[in-house]
């Protein structure tokens, strides 16, 4: 198992393009929307938190398709299949190596950019640790989206669509820790359910993901 | 004589055409007696005028539009568990019926939405839970025509049925929790004090009754459509095989 995520780190970093892009993407919002909203009257800190999260959410799903598309095409997923690894394990892996490439990185820059969008000092903090709470389920949910659409030749589309409702609940709670945080109000609830889903994502998707693996593999 | 012998798609065919005129006679009866009553019989409402009446078409489409997604569910296990192919293609075909009651709720609730609260649309837990279960429509048939090998997708949509129903759930909750809403509570519940009064409650019961037999009836003919549909194929392939 480590080995095959030190493989696929290795992949995502020297390949280059890919998983940069969502870091670039998280980048040019966070520069974008505060001149687009404009810097007055506070606005750009009641929107901030909002706009990080759902900043971070597309971010991942730029780079959705490739966790198991490469390995696709160059059939080295139908030896990952074969492998004495559990398939779960080896999904499991390829979600955490997808989450150390776009996930960690985009928890790490956006205190950064929470400056650009003028976040209120208070939420630092908690958007950090929202995020690394968070964003393990967007890679997990990526990886069930991304085994159900490896077989299609056009799948980029379909896997947003497929995606884009089982990231609402992770979006609401996320963008709740960090308004809440940013006002000063109890978050406990919100941050509690946030780590259940990601929690509850890590340890039963897997299943899911790799029997939508095995039927697209058959 | 257990209920499996309907996964045999010869007795299911046997017994879906008898089944279907009494079907769409009851459908067509149930409906227009409680639209005809609910739209030309009933009092207008003392605060909202003639608008109440939206409600003989507003709730019966919207609890069809998640109980379809149940029987999706439903269906789905069996064809995971006992692969039976009816199953698969029942599920196939509520999906669209699904996806109509889910539009027919949503437009009608803006609908009525827009003389009482003043807007089409409001960010409300129940209307977001709408439209996020009007997504999840769409991607389950979008998964599905986008597979060519008809096993393989009803492997995968019912993986997507199951792992979206947990998921559509939790959004149900999570929304909630986000906003406080503009639309009533619960009111039709039959063990509270509270409820829309008699006048309204009986016709709108026929109604209900209605969308659910209608839903019964489409369900049946689109999978006999499906079945048909899937006969056809295996008689081409032969052919070209020959």
């Amino acid at each position: 198992m480590r080995a095959l995520l030190i493989r696929d780190l290795r992949l995502a970093l020297r390949s280059g393009g890919g998983f940069g892009l969502g870091l670039a993407f998280f980048l040019i919002l966070a520069v974008l929307v505060p001149l687009g909203v404009g810097a007055e009257g506070g606005t750009l800190g009641r929107i901030a938190p909002g706009i990080l999260w759902v900043g971070a959410l597309l971010a991942c799903l730029l780079s959705l398709d490739r966790i198991f598309a490469l390995d696709h095409e160059d059939g080295s997923l139908d030896l990952l299949a074969t492998s004495p690894l559990p398939l779960e394990g080896a999904v499991a892996m390829k979600a955490l190596a997808h989450w150390l490439v776009t996930g960690l990185p985009l928890t790490l820059l956006a205190p950064g950019l929470g400056v650009l969008l003028n976040l209120a000092p208070p939420a630092y903090g908690w958007l950090a640790l929202s995020l690394v709470l968070g964003t393990p389920t967007l890679s997990m949910v990526g990886a069930f989206g991304a085994a159900l659409t490896v077989g299609l030749r056009r799948g980029g589309l379909l896997l947003s669509l497929l995606v884009l409702p089982l990231y609402v609940p992770t979006l609401i709670f996320g963008a709740e820790v960090v308004r809440r945080g940013a006002e000063g109000m109890a978050l406990g609830t919100p941050l509690a359910l946030l780590a259940a889903i990601s929690l509850g994502a890590a340890a039963l998707l897997p299943f899911a993901a790799a029997a939508a693996l095995r039927v697209n593999l058959r | 004589m257990s209920i499996w012998e309907y996964a045999n798609p010869k007795k299911f065919m046997q017994t879906s055409a008898w089944a279907l005129p009494w079907a769409v006679a009851l459908t067509v009866a149930l409906l227009v007696t409680g639209l005809v009553w609910g739209f030309f019989f009933t009092p207008d409402d003392y605060k909202q005028g003639s608008t109440v009446k939206i409600i003989y078409l507003h709730v019966p489409s919207a609890m069809m539009a998640i109980n379809a997604w149940a029987m999706m569910l439903v269906a789905s296990m069996i064809w995971i568990v006992r692969r039976h192919h009816v199953s698969a293609l029942a599920a196939k075909a509520a999906a669209p019926v699904g996806l109509t009651f889910t539009l027919i709720a949503l437009v009608t609730g803006a609908l009525w939405g827009q003389p009482m609260w003043g807007t089409w649309w409001a960010w409300d837990p129940r209307l977001t839970s709408f439209l996020i279960l009007c997504l999840f429509y769409l991607g389950y048939i979008a998964l599905w025509s986008a597979i060519e090998n008809p096993d393989t997708a009803a492997d995968l949509t019912s993986i997507l049925c199951l792992v979206g129903s947990v998921f559509a759930l939790l959004s149900r909750y999570a929304v909630n929790f986000w906003n406080q809403g503009l639309h009533q509570g619960a009111s039709l519940s039959l063990d509270k004090e509270e409820n829309v009064a008699d006048v309204f409650w009986l016709p709108l019961l026929v109604c209900i009754a209605g969308f659910i037999l209608l839903f019964i009836t489409m369900v049946l003919m689109r999978t006999r459509t499906e079945i048909r549909q899937r006969r056809l194929q295996a008689l081409l392939a032969r052919e070209r095989v020959a």
